[in-house]
């Protein structure tokens, strides 16, 4: 749509028209974001553990185990950029949103962000950093207090942190609710006055507030129509143009997280398995979950060829987190799991410039090993046993990139 | 489910445990000294300070009252003995809540034989309260928006806003006094194992007005259940089945609507058996309620402390089996 | 398809050779306290045995609406219905309760987009599903219904079915639920199957296993299946024809195929641009449609889309602030209606739409 388009729109037909058409930021075309390998990173997450107890019935309440809702993981979000966390519902991926917001004290590992190591800070330390770290959440029918007006919920965290005097909070939320596109004029309505797609402006709204570096998405459009999803979307992305903040974005939306992060972590009960940029992740996955999760996705363009695409079928459910399989977590829905799956756990391994997987079998769609590509580096023979032939390669298993990496084809480490 | 209900119960223990010391302070610190009146009680109104100080020493008010709370609570464990006057020597045997200052007898033993009264009127009042208030509200829901619908709640709504008080004493004073009604002649709580029929014709008249008072509020909890349940996604899932327009109200509808009016009976229930003061003094019946409001007027601390007690028991059973019968009617509930 | 859907405008015979469902001039009206709300008018579609209609829409456009009516499943006193539904033959707009009963489940059965909702939080998942056997087999001993339950379960690849038909929906996972709605619609054999959105609340592993489960099932059982739903990727896959809905009224309806790759409504176009796809190119672009969906208690003037089209001041004069647009045939395939004014819409699709949302098909189809 044309700016005089838009502009036509308004004047003739303002009945009619909500005041989201009339700006150019949501009606324009939107093509998906873009990588920057230089940025540097806002969020460096290190081994990051949640392990939530299991109480046990009976007179006196033991802990008689723990839901591994999140277990060891590693990733970096660049300055800017946006990383988006797939997988299905229990895989840990909203744990760790909320985790990084400091919604839940981690049980272990660390979060780096702006010299700060999240992870260890008490409540009290953690308050002048939630400006910077600030959430979206799904619903936005419930994440809203019904009893507050649009003002009071999008100035309350300036008067929480004492940001600006008083009397200007009025001017800077009726300027935040021009940015996400809502008439600034409507902060004395309450939420129930709004739409769905309005009420998650009004939540993005909120989260701008404060100017954060890092804005956590936990499933931020699911909850939305889907012609009001791609508004949504574009907004986010003009959003972080403009102000250049970093995403962590949380979806199950395969094709929407594709469209908003060049950069897919993968995830499966509790685990990273795969992490890559964008075009690895959707077009050269080497991880058997990342690839039957991709094929599993409906595709409109096959109605053009007609029929349904191979699809990999993944049998049954996913096991509990309270007590995971050994080895490979997805073993026992993998077709190409062997012995050693069961024995040692796959590391997250670095196999290309911008591609780790934690598979013992990893490989492109049809073009898996036979043989573990990582038993060398375990120090362990191909059934996974203690082995004395090789030693085990010290790994590196930071949260960012090396400049070297394993090499399938050749097992060296090889670097551009 | 063992277990939650025997943590339950001690928690009830200590919850016991506190009603019973603040009951004890109460009077203990109170404005009047129930030293006082029974000594007046005693010699006839010729109460002098010297009478006075022997009654206070007997009754243990120059201990400090830690240690009296202990001879207290001792009592209820193993007994005790309690001297009144300066001769008079009462065995107490446990579980003594000690020996009404007024009648000289022992608290545990006339609470006895006045619960059956109680327990009448509570059992037929509760049961009233759902044998009316359920079908006329699952059959308003049914209706809901009609205009019988909207008179019946209206008219509802304003009956639950008269005081109990008042409904209960106009209740008697039309059917027993203006219009003489034979029936409802001769209120009062009489044995039921020696005349069941002059029982129930005793009791008839406080079970019409507790149960035409409460049934007003099971109603509109019915109904408000019911409406939100009817408009569940299982309810449409039942219709689309084929089930008859019966089966979906009841077997889907009903089972799942009871469950929050269940949860609020089990409360009014137990604060019905732990003595209703305004039906026993009105109709006259002489139940826990009406002793324990008597016992108020006379400071006869012992009553006073035995009838809180009572009601303190009562309710925490009721509590517990609310959450038993909740966890039977809703499977996703588990007791751990 | 062999034979093409039944339009608005012809009349069908009223013998044998009628499609299992043919739906004509469906309006479903909803008295309000703010005044009438038409959810759905002028409402036309026909299913055949064996073959899966899509019918895809936003919340508020009348989906579940029309296919409710189609179970007689509005409640009479505050839905009034016009129009006519004929299942095999016969007419159930105005049939009496108990006749309605006799078709449900029966001849017509529905599944439900939220199975944890929609199954009875109280009752096993066996008993639920023996009930709704025996309300229609009323001879069928307990130990029957049991039986067939344990079948059905078994039918739909849940595993250890004599032991989970013991279980509350609650003990079972989100997909497993969601098969046990599948057996429970499917007990007793209906020509006709209406799945209301039944995979939106599952995980896109557990939905691509639904997805299989309901073709394979639809083959076996040979019914006719109207999927509703707001994901044209799943349309994409399961269904034969499509019908677009847009504020209650069909706006786009002919064969999958057809619609997918020459979609002649701009409504349609937009579904397509807003939604990203896994495997397009990244060149794509994300276009939303403006603005929100219209109120039904005062729809637009004209065409109901116009306050959102992107592409109304191709049409000459005010034709789309003052006129509904008929619905009418596509140029290149009479099967295929749609309610636009646009003098050339598959044109402006190919020359304009397709390049910006999918660059890398603009070859394909031309």
């Amino acid at each position: 749509m044309t700016d005089e388009s838009t502009a036509s729109l308004h004047e003739e037909h303002d009945g009619y028209l909500d005041h989201e058409v009339a700006l150019p930021s949501d009606s324009a075309a939107h093509v998906a974001s873009r990588l920057d390998p230089d940025a540097p990173p806002v969020l460096s997450v290190e081994d990051l553990k949640m392990y939530f107890p299991l109480k046990s019935g009976g007179l006196v309440r033991r802990t008689i185990g723990h839901v591994q809702a999140v277990d060891g993981i590693s990733f970096q979000v660049p300055k800017g950029g946006s990383l988006g966390l797939v997988g299905e519902s229990g895989c840990g991926k909203s744990t760790t949103g909320r985790l990084i917001t400091r919604l839940y004290k981690p049980t272990g590992g660390s979060m780096q962000f702006e010299g700060h190591d999240l992870a260890k800070l008490s409540n009290r330390e953690m308050k002048p950093l939630r400006r910077d770290v600030q959430m979206i959440f799904q619903d936005p029918y419930t994440s809203l207090n019904p009893r507050h007006t649009v003002g009071t919920i999008v100035g309350a965290p300036l008067s929480v942190h004492n940001v600006v005097p008083k009397k200007q909070i009025l001017s800077r939320v009726q300027e935040l609710l021009e940015v996400v596109g809502l008439n600034p004029e409507h902060y004395n309505r309450y939420p129930n006055e709004f739409s769905g797609g309005q009420r998650q402006r009004i939540g993005i709204a909120r989260a701008l507030t404060l100017n954060p570096k890092l804005l956590v998405a936990d499933e931020p459009v699911s909850a939305l129509d889907v012609s009001i999803q791609a508004q949504v979307i574009n907004l986010l992305q003009d959003l972080q143009k403009e102000f250049d903040i970093a995403f962590l974005f949380i979806a199950h939306d395969l094709a929407i997280v594709r469209h908003f992060c060049p950069e897919v972590a993968v995830m499966y009960l509790g685990k990273i398995v795969e992490i890559a940029d964008r075009d690895t992740i959707y077009s050269h996955s080497h991880h058997p979950y990342t690839q039957a999760l991709l094929s599993a996705v409906p595709d409109v363009k096959q109605a053009a060829l007609g029929g349904r695409r191979e699809r990999i079928r993944l049998e049954g459910d996913v096991p509990s987190p309270i007590n995971p399989p050994s080895g490979c977590r997805f073993r026992t829905r993998c077709q190409y799991a062997q012995e050693i799956c069961a024995k040692v756990e796959p590391p997250l391994l670095q196999i290309g410039k911008r591609h780790k997987v934690a598979c013992h079998f990893a490989g492109e769609l049809g073009a898996h090993p036979a043989t573990p590509v990582t038993a060398d580096l375990l120090g362990v023979d191909d059934q996974g046993s203690p082995s004395s032939k090789v030693t085990a390669t010290p790994l590196i298993t930071g949260p960012g990139y090396e400049d070297e990496w394993f090499d399938l084809k050749s097992k060296q480490l090889t670097s551009a | 489910m063992f277990a939650y209900v025997i943590k339950r119960l001690l928690s009830g223990v200590v919850v016991l445990f506190l009603i019973s010391m603040s009951v004890f302070l109460l009077f203990w610190f109170g404005p009047s000294e129930p030293a006082q009146t029974i000594c007046d009680n005693d010699t006839s109104n010729r109460c002098t300070p010297a009478r006075l100080e022997v009654f206070r020493e007997n009754l243990g008010f120059n201990n400090p009252w830690y240690e009296e709370y202990g001879t207290f609570m001792k009592g209820i464990a193993v007994g005790r003995d309690i001297q009144f006057g300066s001769t008079t020597v009462f065995e107490c045997k446990a579980p003594c809540l000690g020996y009404s200052y007024r009648t000289k007898a022992p608290v545990f033993e006339e609470m006895k034989t006045r619960m059956p009264a109680t327990f009448s009127v509570a059992i037929g009042g509760g049961l009233l309260y759902l044998a009316l208030g359920v079908p006329i509200g699952v059959a308003a829901a049914r209706r809901r928006g009609t205009l019988a619908d909207k008179a019946l709640v209206s008219g509802f709504l304003v009956i639950s806003s008269i005081p109990y008080y008042l409904f209960a004493l106009l209740t008697w004073l039309f059917l027993t006094i203006s219009w003489e009604i034979p029936l409802f002649a001769d209120t009062g709580y009489f044995p039921v194992t020696d005349n069941p029929a002059k029982w129930f014709s005793g009791m008839l008249l406080a079970w019409c007005a507790l149960g035409a008072f409460g049934c007003t509020q099971y109603t509109r909890y019915t109904r408000g259940s019911m409406v939100e349940v009817l408009g569940e996604d299982y309810i449409r899932t039942a219709k689309a089945k084929g089930l008859g327009a019966n089966t979906v109200v009841y077997k889907h509808g009903l089972r799942a609507a009871l469950v929050p009016v269940i949860t609020i009976f089990g409360i009014d229930f137990g604060t019905l058996l732990a003595g209703t003061i305004f039906t026993e003094r009105i109709f006259d019946i002489d139940g826990i309620g009406l002793w324990a409001l008597q016992a108020v007027f006379q400071r006869d601390l012992p009553v006073v402390a035995a009838t809180a007690l009572f009601g303190a028991v009562v309710l925490i059973v009721a509590n517990i089996l609310v959450d038993v019968i909740y966890s039977i009617l809703d499977p996703r509930v588990r007791l751990s | 398809m062999t034979t093409a859907p039944l339009r608005p405008g012809t009349s069908p015979d009223l013998d044998h050779d009628e499609p299992l469902l043919v739906v004509e001039d469906l309006t479903v009206r909803f008295p309000t306290q703010d005044g009438e709300v038409a959810a759905v008018q002028n409402l036309s579609y026909s299913v055949e045995l064996g073959k899966t209609l899509g019918i895809v829409g936003e919340s508020g456009s009348g989906k579940s609406v029309s296919s409710m009516a189609v179970l007689g499943l509005h409640d009479e006193r505050s839905a009034k219905i016009s129009g006519s539904i004929r299942i095999r033959g016969r007419e159930i707009v105005g049939l009496p309760e108990n006749k309605m009963r006799k078709l449900r489940g029966a001849e017509a059965a529905m599944i439900f987009q939220d199975a944890l909702a929609a199954l009875h939080p109280f009752y096993k998942v066996g008993d639920q599903l023996a009930e709704a056997y025996q309300v229609h087999h009323s001879s069928a001993s307990d130990r029957d219904a049991r039986r067939k339950s344990i079948e059905m379960l078994d039918r739909v690849g849940i595993p250890q079915p004599d032991q989970r038909i013991n279980d509350f929906p609650h003990q079972f996972s989100g997909g497993m639920r969601q098969r046990a709605m599948i057996a429970m619609g499917l007990i007793n054999d209906p020509s006709l199957l209406i799945a209301d959105e039944p995979t939106t609340a599952l995980d896109v592993t557990v939905q691509a296993q639904i997805l299989d489960l309901l073709q394979e099932l639809q083959r076996e059982f040979n019914s006719a299946v109207i999927i509703i739903t707001h994901d044209l990727g799943v349309i994409a896959e399961m269904a034969d024809d499509v019908l677009v809905m847009y504020a209650g009224r069909c706006v786009e309806y002919g064969t999958t195929k057809e619609i997918l790759t020459h979609p002649e409504m701009p409504y349609t176009w937009g579904l397509l641009s807003s939604v990203p796809d896994v495997t397009a190119s990244t060149d794509a672009r994300l276009i939303p449609i403006p603005g929100t969906p219209p109120s039904l208690l005062n729809p637009p003037t004209g065409c109901a889309f116009h306050p959102r089209c992107t592409h109304r001041d191709k049409v000459p004069g005010d034709l789309c602030f003052t006129d509904m647009p008929e619905l009418s045939p596509a140029k290149a395939n009479a099967a295929h209606v749609k309610r636009c004014h646009l003098p050339d819409p598959d044109a402006i699709y190919q020359d304009v739409v397709l390049p910006e949302i999918a660059p890398d098909l603009v070859k394909d189809n031309r």
